[in-house]
């Protein structure tokens, strides 16, 4: 990075973030450094705020407080350091459009108003659906894909974004097997060209196979850091056990 | 292009060329004359189906056909104040229709952001309230001692016979910004409708962006509020697109079919109710955008009813034969 600040360590920074939904906080004062190349898990129980974490992060819902830095740059400069795969049933899969166009969607943003995807753009969002064994189907209504397919066209459309930093809401959310490997194939291969990966994940079990960074999140964050220092039962006693009293305790600090 | 893909174009291309020939055919058939007043109705309720069949996919696809119906019935109340201050004149009715339409929308976007109320209720209450005032209005207009050719009562129904040249060339105007808004955004409005999420995080303005989809849709169905009326101008928005969507799978096609039924209809009611001056075009109009409808929900190939229930046949004779097949020792 040429801006040298305190802030270019880390891939993502968070500090002091605060989201509240109505009264009650979905995210209360969350402090988050996430070094470069890592790949991290998210968890946490369900209404943790994990999902709301990414999309404060990328500016899509507003925030109380806080600030959130990408390489040292806010989001609004850092974007096209910044890829993002939203859930896969946040989107009407009846939408008519093929495979390939959806794809060719993660390079709207680089190719600005008023032009139109052409043949470069198709080429690169081919080698994207090559990467993710979906090449067969580009030219496939998205209507006729399995749930797996549907994850891979969305990381896909992730790929040819060219990021530094991935944001992933739950790629492994029902998926087939074929898709779940497929995904943490590529995970490591993003890993080894010194991409940073952001996982909201639920299945604990996998955790310490697949990822070697780890935030535990319940609405406050509980730990974060390596896999095996940060995921102990401890940790995820508290983060799952514990649920009620975090909550109550920040409510009671909201209406002081 | 794919194979498929060509085959689409090539059948609406033809399907364009079966719409043009019509008019003749139709002139042999039925012994229509094609006077200049018809052809004036004609080509007006055309163009007005056209820029509505358009942007009547990207309503569909938006899940906003009610809103769509919404917008519609609230126009009255406005068209019944543009007289009260103007007189009749169809560039202030429609202004009076725009604006009144756009604070039903506002109505429902703050009651949903500010209040327990559902969205679908936010609209119910809103057609029902603004239809009301239009209503009264109307009838207040029409107890009126100069108020006996003012003929408002055309907008409820719609009436293809009150469009003269004048109103063709205003429609033609708006018809073409209108397809130019749609070509120059066409990328952005297909991502906002497919994944407003993503374009955001993308950093496109989607919040003006769906603005700007917003008011194309308002334009289109204020514009069409003198042919289908404001009851039922909501089905030419929908049905053409309802009816091109079983066709195809890609959004252009999806636009440009719709845009095609849409004048089918549109040109279709229009002639059918100028033949006759007692018959209100907006009816005749949303029969035939039904028939259009009811032909493809059956028969469409990969998605029409008859295809689907025959489809599913065949899945359970192969299941019944492999289970067969397993049952052998």
């Amino acid at each position: 990075m040429v801006n040298h600040t305190n802030h270019d360590d880390f891939a993502l920074d968070i500090h002091d973030l605060t989201v509240a939904y109505n009264s009650s906080p979905a995210l209360w004062d969350v402090d988050l450094q996430v070094p470069e190349g890592v790949l991290m898990a998210v968890v946490g129980p369900n209404g943790a705020g994990k999902s709301t974490l990414i999309k404060a992060a990328l500016d899509l819902i507003p925030r109380a407080t806080g600030d959130i830095r990408f390489y040292g740059q806010p989001y609004a400069r850092a974007r096209h350091l910044v890829g993002y795969v939203p859930q896969r049933s946040s989107v009407d899969w009846d939408f008519p459009t093929s495979v390939l166009d959806v794809v060719m969607m993660g390079l709207y943003g680089k190719l600005g108003w008023f032009r139109r995807p052409g043949k470069r753009e198709r080429e690169l969002a081919m080698a994207a659906l090559e990467q993710v064994s979906l090449s067969d189907l580009a030219h496939r209504q998205i209507s006729q894909l399995s749930g797996g397919q549907q994850q891979r066209t969305f990381l896909a459309r992730a790929l040819v974004q060219d990021a530094q930093l991935y944001f992933m809401d739950e790629p492994f959310a029902a998926v087939d097997a074929v898709t779940e490997r497929a995904i943490v194939t590529l995970l490591h291969e993003l890993r080894a060209r010194g991409k940073t990966v952001i996982v909201v994940h639920h299945d604990l079990q996998t955790v310490p196979e697949y990822f070697d960074w780890v935030a535990l999140l319940n609405v406050q964050l509980i730990a974060s850091g390596p896999t095996e220092v940060v995921y102990t039962e401890d940790n995820l006693m508290k983060t799952y056990g514990g649920r009620i009293s975090t909550l109550a305790s920040s409510r009671d600090r909201m209406e002081v | 292009m794919t194979q498929q893909e060509k085959r689409g174009w090539l059948g609406i291309g033809a399907l364009a060329i079966l719409f043009v020939l019509a008019v003749p055919v139709s002139a042999w058939l039925f012994n229509i004359r094609y006077t200049y007043t018809l052809a004036t109705v004609a080509v007006g309720g055309a163009m007005l189906g056209t820029v509505s069949g358009a942007l009547g996919a990207f309503a569909v696809l938006r899940q906003q056909s009610l809103m769509g119906d919404t917008l519609s019935h609230a126009a009255l109340p406005g068209v019944a104040v543009a007289f009260l201050i103007a007189g009749r004149d169809l560039g202030w009715l429609l202004l009076g229709a725009g604006i009144a339409s756009w604070l039903a929308a506002h109505f429902v976007t703050v009651v949903t952001r500010t209040t327990r109320i559902k969205p679908d209720t936010a609209m119910g209450m809103a057609l029902a309230a603004f239809f009301a005032v239009g209503i009264a209005l109307l009838a207040y207009i029409q107890q009126r001692p100069d108020a006996s050719q003012a003929g408002l009562d055309t907008f409820i129904f719609g009436q293809a016979a009150a469009i003269v040249q004048q109103d063709v060339i205003l429609i033609s105007v708006v018809g073409v910004v209108v397809f130019i808004c749609l070509a120059l955004f066409w990328k952005e409005f297909k991502l906002i409708t497919f994944n407003a999420e993503f374009a955001r995080a993308n950093g496109y303005p989607v919040r003006t962006l769906d603005m700007l989809l917003s008011t194309l849709i308002v334009v289109a169905i204020v514009l069409g509020l003198q042919l289908a009326g404001v009851i039922l101008m909501v089905g030419l928005l929908i049905a053409p697109a309802v009816a091109a969507r079983q066709w195809t799978h890609h959004l252009g096609q999806m636009v440009v079919l719709s845009a095609l039924l849409g004048a089918v209809s549109g040109a279709s009611g229009a002639i059918l109710s100028a033949l006759d001056q007692g018959l209100p075009t907006g009816p005749l109009i949303i029969v035939v955008a039904s028939v259009l409808v009811a032909v493809s929900l059956a028969i469409a190939p990969g998605r029409g009813v008859i295809w689907t229930l025959r489809q599913q046949q065949r899945d359970r004779q192969r299941f019944a034969a492999l289970a067969g097949l397993q049952e052998k020792p």
